[in-house]
């Protein structure tokens, strides 16, 4: 029989397999910050070990860091300390970083991928949920716990239980409008933040062949708000025509030798999945959440929901409580929600895909007196590219702030923080209670949203505007 | 890591779903280098309302979680568990738990003992009306006894093994390595390096 993409990858990086045993599954490529990293290095250290393969290990800086002044000392003393601890553990155990100030400084799974260092058939790891993003090439990449990075530092493998395999089938081209965002906001809602738990989702069909390979990180980077462990896409001429010469991609000969490879990396035509959902491109329109969890979502059209809406009483619970938190009332048009700040950037959305999409719907205009808008590109590099196309003059034209890079106000680790009962709307991942700051209100959105929203004050979709 | 076979003691019971290691531990908290010392962050927006069940006198002092499904959903910070523990709580019961979280758990000895939505409603009735109801947690049987019930939990056989022996997951990979070197010379020469 045969077997799928995920499988096929697992099966090339068993290292040892042994009844009752996990595998112990070797990782080609460990991505470490500045958060997760410091008490790993610190078991290390208590005993006695060291790093197995620096060169398979990367760093950068990006939860903690400041996206203003950062050719300054970073204010905070407590997170220049952690930023500290970084570049110490790093030069000690001589890992590789890409430190604040440096041209490849930049969110962890928006640098990976900008240096071709994320590639297809590769097993991923990070200190991060949002590692799953990496699959978009075809490579298993998966978030892991502190506990796992000593591991993967000292080892360079893990011991995993194999994951059961979903297929999400995207049947037709994504209608016009529709984004990448609002393709994986719909599949969360349809699954559920549980849905995906034990599995690695794999993303076919033509809905998902027709994305960028920016798209498909998006895609992919979201498949954890779904509970699966991964996300991935089969690599095709679009991931090789993406790689083709980036510094950390094969050259010559080894080139060629890499893609005929990374051709086999498809499911098998005889290979059965444990689990399918099936999407129709056609029924999608840009998604937003309501709620306090990935998957408490609709399209833009809908309206609030209500608890009689509810499937069971846990649910019910979930969502009178949500609605408590984000302090709206059932029967509301979504589009009449109003919005403080707006906010993009994040390894969801912060790539220059993303920048482009935003900056040509705000060109020419301006963004509403009553909100706030921050741009924060994924990487340093993604900043000095949208500045080269001059799309940081559309931003701050528009009366929005153009930021250095990293996670910034995604999860508000630094000073990019939404105030108590402010509302936001965020090409980010996450609109749990209180993440984007204690009190804070997040409706998870589009790009394309994102800037439509800014300049309207209310949540609104590119097309408003036209029919405005 | 300590070997953990029984515990018994008191469980405060938290009665809501989809609770994310956003809401376990705030990512505020996650600056600090430490490995220990997060029990003031544990649930730190939740515990600003004096009527949080954590902030309830009869609850002090609780060892096991009682908690709705989907548990440890979102972020892969394994201080939420670090958090729980230094909190005090050694078990956490649910129907189902984030897969990440409950890896997280494994590694750092925090046992969630999942159990069925039926288990935890029961364990929520007992332990609301009598906060001081023991509760005993068996890994070495899988199962968890409070009063009139007796219910099987499921984990993961080889976590199972690890916390009843008490075992070090890097220690028991650097025995085979050996082995691991004997793979590194099988990888494809295309594949890339981080050094310059």
């Amino acid at each position: 029989m045969g077997k799928t993409l995920a499988e096929k990858v697992w099966e090339a990086h068993v290292v040892r397999r042994a009844e009752g045993e996990p595998d112990l599954l070797y990782i080609d490529l460990h991505l470490v910050h500045e958060v997760t990293s410091p008490q790993a290095f610190d078991g290390l250290r208590t005993a006695g070990r060291v790093v197995r393969r620096p060169d398979l290990t990367i760093a950068t800086e990006d939860h903690n860091i400041p996206t203003v002044d950062v050719d300054k000392p970073i204010a905070d003393p407590v997170s220049r300390a952690q930023v500290e601890a970084l570049r110490k553990n790093c030069a000690e155990f001589g890992v590789p970083l890409y430190s604040l100030g440096h041209a490849e400084q930049g969110i962890v799974h928006v640098v990976g991928p900008q240096l071709g260092l994320t590639q297809p058939g590769m097993t991923v790891v990070c200190g991060d949920s949002h590692t799953s993003t990496h699959g978009a090439f075809g490579a298993l990449a998966f978030g892991i716990g502190t506990s796992e990075v000593e591991h993967v530092l000292a080892t360079q493998t893990l011991p995993l239980k194999p994951f059961k395999t979903m297929a999400i089938t995207v049947n037709g081209p994504l209608p016009e409008g529709v984004t990448a965002k609002d393709l994986i906001l719909a599949v969360i809602a349809r699954i559920g933040t549980g849905g995906g738990q034990g599995y690695v989702l794999e993303y076919r069909g033509e809905g998902v062949r027709g994305l960028s390979m920016e798209g498909r990180m998006t895609l992919c980077n979201m498949s954890i708000e779904a509970g699966a462990r991964a996300g991935m896409v089969a690599p095709d001429e679009i991931t090789f025509a993406y790689l083709e010469g980036r510094d950390h991609a094969p050259q010559g000969e080894q080139w060629d030798t890499a893609v005929d490879y990374w051709r086999s990396l498809t499911t098998d035509a005889d290979a059965t999945f444990d689990a399918e959902v099936v999407i129709e491109a056609s029924e999608l329109s840009p998604f937003v959440t309501w709620g306090t969890n990935p998957g408490q979502g609709l399209p833009l059209s809908a309206s609030v929901p209500s608890p009689d809406d509810a499937v069971d009483e846990v649910d019910r619970v979930a969502i009178e409580r949500a609605l408590e938190y984000m302090d709206l009332t059932p029967g509301m048009p979504l589009r009449e929600v109003n919005i403080d700040t707006v906010f993009l950037g994040s390894c969801t959305n912060g790539r220059i895909e993303d920048l482009r999409a935003a900056a040509e719907i705000l060109r020419g205009r301006r963004i509403a007196d009553s909100v706030r808008m921050l741009v924060v590109p994924g990487s340093a590099r993604v900043r000095l590219q949208a500045e080269s196309e001059g799309l940081d003059q559309v931003f701050l034209d528009a009366g929005a702030e153009w930021r250095g890079a990293g996670c910034s106000m995604c999860l508000a680790m630094n000073p990019d923080k939404l105030t108590p009962g402010e509302r936001s709307a965020s090409t980010s991942n996450r609109n749990f209670e209180g993440r984007q700051g204690p009190g804070g209100r997040t409706h998870l959105v589009s790009p394309q949203v994102a800037a439509a929203t800014a300049i309207t004050g209310h949540l609104t979709s590119p097309a408003d505007l036209v029919n405005a | 890591m300590d070997a953990f076979v029984t515990h018994t003691g008191t469980a405060a019971p938290l009665r809501r779903s989809n609770v994310d290691t956003d809401q376990i531990i705030p990512a505020e908290f996650l600056k600090r280098i430490t490995r220990h010392g997060f029990e003031d962050a544990l649930f730190y927006s939740w515990r600003q309302d004096p009527s949080f069940v954590l902030n309830q006198s009869e609850y002090a002092g609780a060892s096991i979680l009682v908690a709705g499904p989907d548990f440890g959903t979102g972020s892969s910070r394994e201080h939420a568990v670090w958090a729980l523990q230094d909190f005090g709580f050694k078990v956490v019961l649910s129907s189902r738990f984030a897969d990440i979280f409950r890896g997280n758990s494994g590694k750092a000895g925090l046992l969630t003992a999942l159990v069925d939505q039926q288990v935890v409603e029961s364990l929520w009735e007992m332990i609301e009306a009598d906060a001081t109801t023991q509760v005993k947690v068996d890994l070495e049987a899988q199962t968890v006894a409070a009063g009139d019930l007796t219910a099987p939990f499921e984990v993961d056989p080889y976590v199972r093994w690890r916390l009843l022996e008490g075992l070090d997951d890097i220690g028991i990979t650097l025995q085979r390595v050996d082995t691991i070197e004997v793979f590194e010379t099988s990888r494809p020469a295309f594949a890339p390096t981080t050094l310059g």
